[in-house]
C-alpha cells in the first residue's frame, strides 16, 4: 500500500460516517414543512445543556482520584474493580435507571437506611437524580479513560521521578497534570456529548417537564406533529452544541510530549502517610457506588433467568451478528480516523455522539424504504448505525496513545520507510493494543445493547435482545423484562472483558 | 455498505419468491406483535381459514405507527394499521391515506361508535393503579389535596400520558390547568413511556400509577396475585379505544376487510382481554374471561370526539407543561 492510499482511508472512514448521519439529517429537513422551534424547545436546550455539563465535570471531577489511586496501588482484587468499572456504561440505559432507582429511589436501599435511623428521606426525583444516575454511568468510563493516559505515561519519566526525588506535588506538577491535560479534555466531551443526547435518564428520573431534554421535543416533533423539519432543526442543534464543546477541548487539550520509552513495567511512585488511606477511601467509596445498582440488577434478574422463554436465546444470537462486526468497524474506522494528522478527523470522529439515533434512523428510512422493505433492512441498517454511533467511543480510547504514537515514532517510522501493512503489523498493532481492546470491548458492547433504530424496522422475525427487553416490559412482564436485560448485560460485558483482557494482557504495567 | 444493500436485496428477493400466497400486511404497535401480545395468535386464527399470508409489521408504540404511516405515506406495502387511538384519528384521518371500512359491527362499547374510516377492536378505561392495601383518592380533587404519589407518562411521547392529559380536559374543561397544578406536588416523576411507569411502580417508588382499569387482570389472571386494584374516580374515566383502518392503497382490498371483520369476529375478540388486557370492543358469546367480573366499573365514560382531541391537544400540553414547571 503506498503512502497516498494510505491517506486515503481517513477520507473513505469520514465520507461514510458523514454520509450515515448528514445524509439522514439532510432527508428529514427536505421532508417539506416549516419549521418552528418555540420557546419550551429552548427552554429544553438549557435543561439538556446544563445537566450534561455539571454531570460531565462531576464524572470527571471524582474520575481522577480514583484513576490515581489504581494507578499507584497494587492490591487483590485491583483487576477486578478495573473491570466492573466498564459495567455500568454497558448496562442498557432502562436497566441501568432501574439499578439506580433500587438503591437511591423512594423505596430503595438508602432510603430504608435512612429511614431506620431517623434521617429524612432523600429524593431521587429531579435534578440530583439525573446528575447521580449520569454520574453513575458515566463517572467509570473517565476513570478508564484516565487510566489509560496514566499507562502511557513512560517507565523512564517515572523512574527519572523516583532518581529526583519527586514528592506526590512534583509527581503531580511535572507527570499527572500534563498527562490529564492530553486526557481530561476529551473524556469531559464524551461524557458531556453522551449526557447531552440521554432522554430516557433525564425524563424517568427528572421529576417532571422541566427536565425535558432536546431529544425529547425531536421525539415530539417527529411522533406527534410529524414536523419533520423541526426535528432536523432540533437536530442541527444538537450538533452545534457539539461542536462548540468539541472547539472548547481543543483549546483546553496540551500536547502530549513524554517522549517514547522502552516500555518497561514501572510503577508510579506510591506516596504513604495520608495519601494511602486516601487512595483507600477513593476507591473504596468508588467501588461501592458502582457495584451498589449493578448487585440490585443482579439480584433483580437472577431469580427470573429460568423463565426466560426461548426466543430470548434467538434474540441474543442476533444481538451478537450485529454486535460483532460492527464493534470491527466501528474500531477500524476509529483507529483510520485517530492516525490521520487532521484536526477534522476528530470533528467526523465525534459527529456521530451528538446525533440523534431517532432523526438518523427516520432519515434512512426516509432515503432507503422505496426500494427496500423495513423488515429487510432491519439488521444491516442497525449494524451500520450501532458501527457509526459507537464509534467516538473507539475514537477516544485510541486517540491521545496514537497521537502519542505520532509524536514518539512517527519520524522515526517514516526515517525507515516503514509504511501500509507494515507499519499496521509492527508498529501501529502492537503499540495501540490496549486502547484496541478496549475500544473493540466497548463498541461491541455497546451495539450489543443499544436500542438505536432497530425499532424502526423490525418485524417478528428480527427483533434484538434490547427490543425483547422493552416488548417484555410492555406486556407487563417486569420480571422477565428484568431477567433478559440481565442477560444483555452479560453478554455486553463479557464481550467487552474479553476483548479488554486481549488488550491488556502483557501491556498493563 | 455494498454488503449491506446486496444483504437487503436478497432478503427481498427471498421474499417476493414466497409471493404466490396472498400477502396481507398489518402495520402495528410493537407490543401488539410481540410473543406475549395478541399478535400470534391471531395470525394462527386468522391464516386458519384466509390461504393468506398475514404478516404484523411493528412499529414501536401508538404514535410511532401514525409517524411510520406519514412516513411511507401512499407508498406504504402495509393493508391494514391496526393499534391507533381516537386522541390519533383526526390526524390518521387528515392525510387521506385510509379508506371507509363500510362494515356495521354491533359493538359493545360504552359510548355510541359511528366513525366511518376507524374501527375499534379493542377498549380501556384510564385509571389509576394501586396496590389493594393502600387507601386510595375518589377523585382529581381528593388526588390533590392527598399526599399520594403517583407517576404518569409524558403526554409528548406516550398514548397513556396524552390520555391522562385528555381525562382531566374532559372532566375539568377550563379548569384543567388548576387541577394540574395542584396535582403537581403528587407526581414523583414522569416517565417517557408506560412500561417505565408501571416498572417504578412494582418497583414501590409510588402509591399509584396511571395504567387502565383491566391492569389488575393481568396480576390476578397471568400471575394469580390479586393484590393490585384501580382507583374509581367519581368525576367518570376517560377511555381509550384502539382502532383499525385499512389503506386506501391497499393491493388487497378483499382481504382488508375480512381481517377487519375478523378482528371483531368471537375468535379474535376472545384472544385480546388476556394479551392485549384490554376490553374486546364486541363482547363474545363466551362473555369475558373470568377474573374480569372483579374489576371496577366506572359509573361515567368519557371520551373527546376526535376532532375535538386533535384540536385541543398543543394547548392542552402547553397547560400540562406550564401548570407542571416549577
Amino acid at each position: 500500500m503506498a503512502r497516498g492510499a494510505g491517506a486515503l482511508i481517513p477520507l473513505a472512514v469520514a465520507a461514510v460516517v458523514g454520509l450515515v448521519i448528514l445524509a439522514s439529517l439532510a432527508a428529514v429537513l427536505g421532508h417539506g414543512g416549516a419549521a418552528s422551534v418555540s420557546a419550551a424547545d429552548w427552554a429544553a436546550v438549557r435543561f439538556t445543556v446544563g445537566q450534561a455539563a455539571v454531570s460531565a465535570a462531576l464524572s470527571c471531577v471524582l474520575a481522577i482520584p480514583v484513576a490515581r489511586a489504581l494507578t499507584r496501588r497494587r492490591f487483590a482484587g485491583r483487576q477486578a474493580i478495573i473491570a466492573l468499572l466498564g459495567a455500568p456504561f454497558l448496562l442498557p440505559v432502562i436497566t441501568a435507571v432501574f439499578g439506580v432507582v433500587a438503591i437511591y429511589g423512594r423505596s430503595g436501599v438508602l432510603n430504608r437506611a435512612f429511614e431506620a435511623v431517623g434521617l429524612p428521606a432523600f429524593s431521587l426525583y429531579g435534578p440530583q437524580g439525573v446528575v447521580l444516575a449520569q454520574v453513575f454511568l458515566n463517572m467509570p468510563l473517565a476513570v478508564r479513560m484516565m487510566l489509560n493516559g496514566w499507562a502511557a505515561i513512560p517507565a523512564e519519566r517515572l523512574r527519572l521521578a523516583g532518581a529526583l526525588g519527586f514528592g506526590p506535588g512534583a509527581v503531580w506538577r511535572h507527570l499527572e497534570k500534563p498527562m490529564l491535560a492530553t486526557v481530561l479534555p476529551g473524556a469531559a466531551l464524551a461524557i458531556f456529548v453522551i449526557c447531552l443526547t440521554s432522554f430516557a435518564v433525564a425524563l424517568t428520573l427528572g421529576g417532571g417537564p422541566d427536565a425535558t431534554t432536546v431529544e425529547l421535543s425531536i421525539y415530539q416533533a417527529i411522533r406527534y406533529e410529524f414536523d419533520l423539519p423541526k426535528a432536523a432543526l432540533l437536530a442541527a442543534v444538537q450538533f452545534g452544541l457539539c461542536a462548540a464543546a468539541l472547539a472548547l477541548t481543543w483549546a483546553a487539550t496540551g500536547a502530549p510530549g513524554f517522549g517514547a520509552g522502552l516500555d518497561r513495567a514501572a510503577l508510579p511512585p506510591a506516596p504513604r502517610g495520608w495519601r494511602r488511606p486516601g487512595d483507600a477511601l477513593a476507591v473504596g467509596l468508588a467501588l461501592v457506588f458502582v457495584a451498589s445498582p449493578l448487585v440490585a440488577v443482579l439480584g433483580r434478574g437472577l431469580w427470573h433467568l429460568t423463565d426466560l422463554p426461548p426466543q430470548i436465546w434467538q434474540a441474543a444470537g442476533r444481538s451478537i451478528l450485529i454486535a460483532l462486526p460492527s464493534g470491527v468497524l466501528a474500531t477500524a474506522g476509529a483507529l483510520a480516523l485517530a492516525l490521520a494528522p487532521n484536526r477534522w478527523a476528530e470533528g467526523v470522529a465525534m459527529l456521530p455522539l451528538a446525533a440523534s439515533s431517532l432523526v438518523i434512523g427516520t432519515g434512512l428510512f426516509l432515503l432507503l424504504v422505496p426500494p427496500f422493505r423495513p423488515g429487510a433492512l432491519a439488521l444491516p441498517v442497525t449494524l451500520a448505525v450501532n458501527a457509526a454511533l459507537t464509534l467516538p467511543f473507539a475514537y477516544r480510547a485510541l486517540r491521545p496513545e496514537a497521537l502519542a504514537l505520532r509524536a514518539d515514532y512517527g519520524r522515526l517510522t517514516e526515517a525507515l520507510g516503514i509504511a501500509g501493512w507494515a507499519r499496521l503489523r509492527r508498529i501501529i498493532l502492537p503499540r495501540l493494543r490496549r486502547p484496541l481492546g478496549f475500544a473493540m470491548g466497548v463498541t461491541v458492547a455497546l451495539s450489543m445493547g443499544d436500542l438505536g433504530v432497530i425499532a424502526l424496522f423490525a418485524d417478528e422475525r428480527s427483533a434484538t435482545l434490547p427490543l425483547m427487553v422493552q416488548r417484555l416490559m410492555g406486556a407487563y412482564r417486569m420480571d422477565q423484562a428484568a431477567a433478559a436485560a440481565l442477560v444483555l448485560a452479560g453478554l455486553g460485558f463479557s464481550a467487552f472483558l474479553a476483548f479488554d483482557l486481549w488488550g491488556r494482557r502483557n501491556a498493563d504495567a | 455498505m455494498r454488503s449491506l444493500i446486496l444483504a437487503a436485496g436478497i432478503v427481498s428477493l427471498g421474499q417476493s419468491a414466497l409471493a404466490e400466497t396472498p400477502v396481507l400486511s398489518v402495520l402495528t404497535y410493537d407490543s401488539f406483535v410481540s410473543e406475549w401480545g395478541p399478535g400470534p395468535a391471531i395470525e394462527k386464527a386468522f391464516e386458519a381459514d384466509c390461504a393468506c399470508d398475514l404478516q404484523f409489521v411493528g412499529a414501536g408504540d401508538g404514535a410511532a405507527l401514525l409517524s411510520r404511516v406519514r412516513l411511507e405515506g401512499a407508498a406504504t406495502e402495509a393493508d391494514v394499521v391496526l393499534g391507533l387511538d381516537t386522541n390519533l384519528t383526526a390526524a390518521a384521518a387528515a392525510t387521506g391515506l385510509f379508506a371507509p371500512h363500510g362494515q356495521t359491527p354491533d359493538l359493545s362499547l360504552p359510548v355510541a361508535w359511528d366513525d366511518a374510516t376507524f374501527l375499534p377492536y379493542d377498549w380501556g378505561w384510564f385509571a389509576f393503579v394501586h396496590n389493594r392495601d393502600f387507601a386510595a383518592p375518589a377523585s382529581f380533587e381528593a388526588l390533590a389535596v392527598s399526599d399520594a404519589r403517583i407517576v404518569i407518562q409524558d403526554p409528548r411521547s406516550s398514548t397513556p400520558g396524552l390520555g391522562l392529559l385528555m381525562w382531566v380536559k374532559a372532566a375539568h374543561g377550563d379548569r384543567a390547568g388548576e387541577v394540574w397544578a395542584a396535582l403537581a406536588d403528587n407526581i414523583v416523576t414522569v416517565t417517557p413511556g408506560w412500561s417505565e411507569a408501571y416498572g417504578l411502580f412494582l418497583e414501590g417508588e409510588a402509591d399509584m400509577v396511571l395504567s387502565y382499569t383491566t391492569s389488575p387482570a393481568y396480576h390476578l389472571i397471568a400471575e394469580e396475585d390479586d393484590s393490585k386494584t384501580a382507583a374509581l374516580f367519581d368525576e367518570g374515566h376517560y377511555m381509550q379505544v384502539e382502532v383499525m383502518g385499512k389503506l386506501a392503497g391497499t393491493d388487497q382490498p378483499d382481504l382488508a376487510d375480512r381481517f377487519l371483520a375478523f378482528m371483531l369476529s368471537d375468535a379474535a375478540q376472545e384472544i385480546l382481554p388476556t394479551t392485549n388486557w384490554m376490553y374486546p370492543a364486541r363482547e363474545p358469546a363466551s362473555g369475558l374471561p373470568k377474573g374480569f367480573e372483579t374489576l371496577i366499573q366506572p359509573g361515567t365514560s368519557l371520551l373527546l370526539p376526535a376532532a375535538e382531541a386533535e384540536a385541543l391537544r398543543g394547548a392542552a400540553i402547553e397547560e400540562w407543561r406550564a401548570a407542571l414547571a416549577r
